[in-house]
Formats: C-alpha cells, sequence, structure tokens
C-alpha cells in the first residue's frame, strides 16, 4: 500500500463523513443552480468521483475501515434525499422570495434581492399571521389540559390496559384528517346535535358571552377553528406526555408522599417536572402544524377566520404569485423558529431534544 | 391522614379519570358521526343532515368513480413512496444506534427539521424547487414529496423503537463465525422486523392521508384527500363515509393483529426464558 491511501486509511471517519457533507452540498448546490453550465457539470464528475473512490476505500481497506465508514454508507441515501428535496427547495423558496417579475410579460419571476415581497407579507397579511399564531396557541394550550389528564390516567391507572387505552387514543387518527373535519362541520352545523342541546339547555347566552356562539351559530366562528384544530393535533400532546409520564418511578410519588406531602403536592413537585420533556416535544407537535394549517379554517371557519396557511396556498396556487407565497413562508418559519428557540429558553431545557 | 383528606383526594381521583373519559368521548364524537352517516339517506348532495337510515350506501361502496379513482391513486403513492422511505429510513435508523461517528448529532437534527417545518412551508418550497426547473407535477412529485416528510418519521419513530436492542447479540452471532452479512439478516434484521413494519404502516397511513403537501405538488393528479377537497364544495356523497369506515376498519385490524402477534410473541419469549 503506497503512503497516502495508509493515512487516508487511518482516519476513514473524516473520509466518510467528508464525503457525506461533500455530496449533501454538492446535491444542494446542483438542484438549487448555485453553480450552472460547465462548472454543474464539473462538480457532478467531482461528486461521481467521490461516490467511487469511498466504495473502493471500504473494498481495499480492512474489516476497521469498512465498521468506520459503514455508517455513512448507510445514512448517505436518506440524507440525500432529504438535502435534495427539503434543504435545496428552501433555498429556492428563498431566491423566489426576493425575486419580482420584470415586466408584465414576464413569464416567471426573476431573482432580483426584491425585498418588497417580505413588506407585502407583513402589512397585508398581518391579520392572518396574528390569527394563525393566537389560534395555535390557545389550541396547544387546551390539548394540554384536556391531553395531560388522559394521559395521566393511562400512565398511572391504566394497569394493565394501557396499551389498549393508548391505541384506542390513536384509532380516531385512521380516518382522514379532511373527513374528520368534515365530521365536526356535522356535529357544529346549525341543525346539529350541538346546536339543539346548548338550545335545550339555554346556555346560549353564556356560549355567546364566552364568545364561543356567535349569533347562536358554533360553526364558522373562531372557536369552531381553533376547536378543530384542538381536536386534530390532540394526539400529538398525549403520546408525548404519556411516553415522559411512563418513564416515572412511582416510588419516587410514594417517598414524596412518605415526607408528608399531598397529593397535590407531589404532582406538583415530582410528577409535574418529570413530565416537563414530554409537555415541551407536545406543544411543538401541536403548535407547529397548527399554525401552518388552513383545512380546519376552511372547513370550520369563515372569511373572517382566514390562517396564514391558507392565505399562503392562494398565493401559491390561486394568484400565482409564487415569490409572495415565499415570502410569507419564510415569515412563518421564522417566527415559529424564534418562539420554539424562545420557549425551549423559557422552559429551561438543555436535555430535551 | 384524617377521613376528610382521605374524601377529598377520592373527589379529585374521581374528577381526573371523568375528564379522562370525557376526552376520550371527545376523541370519537367525529368518528361516531362518520360510521353513522355513511348509513344515512342524504336529502341532496350534501351528507351534513340526518335524513333516515339506509344500506345502499353500503350496496354500492364504489358508485362514486372519482372517489374510487381518487382512492386507487392514494394507496398507488402510498405504496410506493413507503417503500422508498422505509429502506432509506431504516439504514438511516440502523446507522445512527448501530454506530457512534462524528457528525451523529448534525445528523438527528437534520432529520428533526422536517418534522417540525409546517407543511405548508414544506410544501409550498418543493413545489417552488420543481416549478423553477421546470419540472411537472404528477406522480412522481407528490412520491418524491411523501417520501421526504416519511423518510424523517421512519427514521426517528424506528430508532427510538431500536434504541434499547443488544446488539452484543449480532457480536455473538459474529464470534460463532456467521459472516457480517449473515449475521445481520439472520439475527438483527428478525428481531428489528417488528418495528420497521410498525414504522412502514405509520407513515403509509401518513401518506394517504396528507393533504396540504399533496395540494401544493399533485399538478393534475388527485389524490382522496384532495377529491375531498375539491368536492366537499359541490357535494359530499356518503360514500366518502362508507370508505373512510373501510380504510378506520383496515387499520384498525391491522393494528389490532399487530398487538396480538407481538403479545403471543412475548410470551413466548418469556415462556422459553422462564424454561431456560
Amino acid at each position: 500500500m503506497s503512503k497516502p491511501t495508509k493515512r487516508f486509511a487511518s482516519r476513514p471517519e473524516w473520509v466518510g463523513l467528508g464525503v457525506m457533507v461533500l455530496l449533501a452540498v454538492g446535491v444542494v448546490a446542483l438542484a438549487a443552480e448555485w453553480v450552472t453550465g460547465a462548472t454543474a457539470i464539473g462538480l457532478l464528475a467531482v461528486l461521481i468521483v467521490a461516490v467511487v473512490a469511498i466504495i473502493w476505500t471500504a473494498i481495499m481497506g480492512g474489516l476497521e475501515t469498512r465498521r468506520a465508514l459503514a455508517p455513512y454508507g448507510l445514512l448517505k441515501p436518506g440524507i440525500l434525499w432529504l438535502s435534495l428535496f427539503f434543504l435545496a427547495p428552501l433555498w429556492a423558496m428563498f431566491e423566489m422570495s426576493l425575486s419580482s417579475k420584470k415586466s408584465r410579460f414576464d413569464f416567471f419571476p426573476k431573482f432580483s434581492w426584491d425585498w418588497s415581497n417580505y413588506g407585502k407579507a407583513l402589512t397585508d397579511f398581518a391579520p392572518q399571521f396574528e390569527r394563525s399564531f393566537i389560534y395555535a396557541a390557545i389550541a396547544t394550550l387546551l390539548t394540554l389540559i384536556i391531553g395531560y389528564p388522559l394521559a395521566y390516567v393511562i400512565a398511572f391507572r391504566g394497569g394493565k390496559y394501557r396499551t389498549t387505552l393508548l391505541g384506542l387514543v390513536a384509532v380516531p387518527f385512521f380516518t382522514s384528517y379532511l373527513i374528520r373535519t368534515l365530521a365536526w362541520q356535522n356535529l357544529l352545523a346549525d341543525s346539529g346535535p350541538f346546536v339543539s342541546i346548548l338550545k335545550t339547555v339555554k346556555l346560549e347566552n353564556v356560549m355567546e358571552w364566552l364568545h364561543i356562539m356567535d349569533n347562536g351559530r358554533l360553526i364558522n366562528t373562531p372557536a369552531a377553528v381553533i376547536g378543530g384544530l384542538t381536536y386534530n393535533f390532540l394526539p400529538f400532546m398525549i403520546l408525548p406526555i404519556y411516553v415522559s409520564l411512563e418513564k416515572i418511578d412511582v416510588r419516587l410519588v410514594d417517598a414524596s408522599m412518605d415526607l408528608y406531602t399531598t397529593a397535590t403536592g407531589a404532582f406538583r413537585r415530582v410528577v409535574l417536572p418529570l413530565s416537563m420533556p414530554g409537555i415541551f416535544a407536545g406543544s411543538l407537535l401541536v403548535f407547529i402544524p397548527a399554525a401552518g394549517d388552513f383545512v380546519n379554517a376552511k372547513f370550520l371557519g369563515s372569511p373572517e377566520t382566514t390562517m396564514i396557511g391558507s392565505s399562503i396556498q392562494d398565493q401559491f396556487l390561486v394568484q400565482l404569485n409564487y415569490p409572495l407565497a415565499a415570502a410569507m413562508s419564510f415569515v412563518l418559519m421564522a417566527v415559529i423558529t424564534a418562539s420554539v428557540l424562545i420557549y425551549a429558553k423559557f422552559m429551561g431545557t438543555e436535555d430535551l431534544a | 391522614m384524617t377521613a376528610a383528606h382521605d374524601k377529598k383526594q377520592k373527589w379529585g381521583r374521581g374528577v381526573i379519570n371523568g375528564v379522562a373519559a370525557a376526552t376520550m368521548l371527545y376523541l370519537f364524537a367525529p368518528i361516531v358521526v362518520i360510521v353513522v352517516f355513511s348509513f344515512n339517506n342524504p336529502k341532496g348532495k350534501f351528507n351534513i343532515v340526518w335524513n333516515g337510515f339506509t344500506l345502499k350506501n353500503w350496496a354500492h361502496p364504489f358508485s362514486q368513480p372519482e372517489l374510487t379513482d381518487a382512492l386507487v391513486v392514494s394507496l398507488k403513492v402510498a405504496f410506493i413512496s413507503t417503500l422508498i422511505a422505509t429502506l432509506l429510513g431504516t439504514c438511516i435508523a440502523l446507522a445512527l444506534s448501530r454506530y457512534k461517528f462524528k457528525g451523529s448529532g448534525a445528523v438527528n437534527l437534520f432529520l428533526v427539521l422536517p418534522l417540525t417545518s409546517p407543511e405548508v412551508v414544506l410544501g409550498s418550497s418543493l413545489a417552488t424547487l420543481f416549478l423553477s426547473r421546470g419540472v411537472s407535477f404528477g406522480m412522481v412529485t407528490v412520491i418524491i414529496a411523501h417520501v421526504m416528510f416519511q423518510v424523517s418519521f421512519v427514521a426517528v419513530t424506528l430508532r427510538a423503537r431500536i434504541r434499547g436492542f443488544d446488539w452484543s447479540l449480532e457480536q455473538a452471532a459474529l464470534d460463532l463465525g456467521a459472516s457480517p452479512r449473515r449475521a445481520f439478516w439472520k439475527v438483527t434484521f428478525p428481531l428489528i422486523l417488528p418495528g420497521i413494519l410498525a414504522a412502514a404502516l405509520l407513515s403509509f397511513a401518513l401518506s394517504i392521508d396528507d393533504f396540504i403537501i399533496t395540494f401544493f405538488n399533485a399538478g393534475s393528479l388527485v389524490t382522496f384527500p384532495l377529491q375531498i377537497f375539491g368536492a366537499s364544495r359541490v357535494a359530499i356523497p356518503a360514500q366518502i363515509n362508507v370508505l373512510a369506515t373501510m380504510l378506520l376498519m383496515g387499520s384498525i385490524s391491522i393494528m389490532v393483529g399487530g398487538l396480538i402477534i407481538e403479545s403471543r410473541r412475548n410470551r413466548l419469549n418469556n415462556g422459553s426464558e422462564a424454561k431456560g
């Protein structure tokens, strides 16, 4: 063996990692058209050479080399898929959000550092953004309030029926998302069961006062949209909380009781802090999809409850204003990322991910 | 402890159990509606108001060709994308749980990103890429989009499932003279297979049910959720409920079957351990 090959083989994990990163970046560069023409062909050639080289190293190297390279080999197909169809699209969208049509006859917008799309997204669609985040936040809080007791009961009182009960929580979600939401349309309709029950027990005024009902209607109100969001994302709250509760050693609770705390005290000081990771994960899993959702707003809401997801879809698929839709998506993502970071800081969670 | 205290505690227990039971009912309310309304005899085109019991929807579940076609398209897409995603995702999960290597933290983070991005962003960004590169929309783009979120999902759930896997079993097979390939296929693979199947099933369900990402990348292709969405403005036939109930029954029986097989397997394992 020649000397460079030996040095190569003595650090196989660096070679593996290096080639993986090179391939991922290269693929993004090609798809996002950072390089074009002859350079692109050159890059493609480099990538192919890298793949051939790594396979050759694996074949020629010993068992140790192969073992060090194995994880990168296993990762590569999936990582490349995600680079191509998750990272490169984000770049394409970023580029699109700064593009504009030069003239009215341009078929496709061109990249031109046009920041006005962001200004438009933030001013024209401020109410939709605001609504989305408020609705999503309320829905997250509601799923926590109604999901926690269920997760608690299954984890601590489920006994041998735990798995069955957990399965039951998942069952409704094997029906289509849209059909479930349509079913809520039936339930909340003016002639539906909830309205008639509320009318029989004469609670309409209370409901109106709580802003749940609007002119005797349950459907097409903000409350209906929030209710739909709460329903549709509830399991994403229940399951992580259950997982974190299930891990709790019951003897810790017993110990706190032996030390003369009340049941409430034991819950507040032992169970609740230990279930924080579940609450954290659950909140993210509910808040993020809820903020971007538009199905509930469309089926259960009215034009006054339009959420940002709906506006993005409208700009993209109906108005064909791709730059504006891209800018809106970016703002949505930025706000969500920021709120997740603030939330993580607030929860003081270092070891949660 | 006083009797009053005891009573208060019992009362508190009852309240929590009550809330949990109410939540269960809440979870099932729309499901009951879906199943009940599959027996409805709707007056107009919208199956929203109860108008009398009938079996005719169940007698002709496939009488709405657009709906049936869309369901077939969805099943096709889900089958292909699940196959690809399970293969890619399993490889990632194996790499992450089997080996310690440089960069695993970054890979973990990278995998979680698609799962924590809103679907509108995933859908619209992918559609932007396809648009600006002149890719025409259709089944291929939908499958690509589905695989994209399924890969992360399979990798993350499977990694959680095989976290406690005893890798020394594979080592034992190697020590007994098996080749690495044989050790993997004869020892490791059969043991993690249930986890792979479970992850594949869930991601199959995700694919069939996906609406938002598909909406952006479908072009003229119509999947089951897209058909329901499009039709919901002009007509909601009772066949939607029939097909939904069928899908529900199918997935429940697969799930129950899986649970039974797993518990039988556990009992067998425990039995042999007790004997040994």
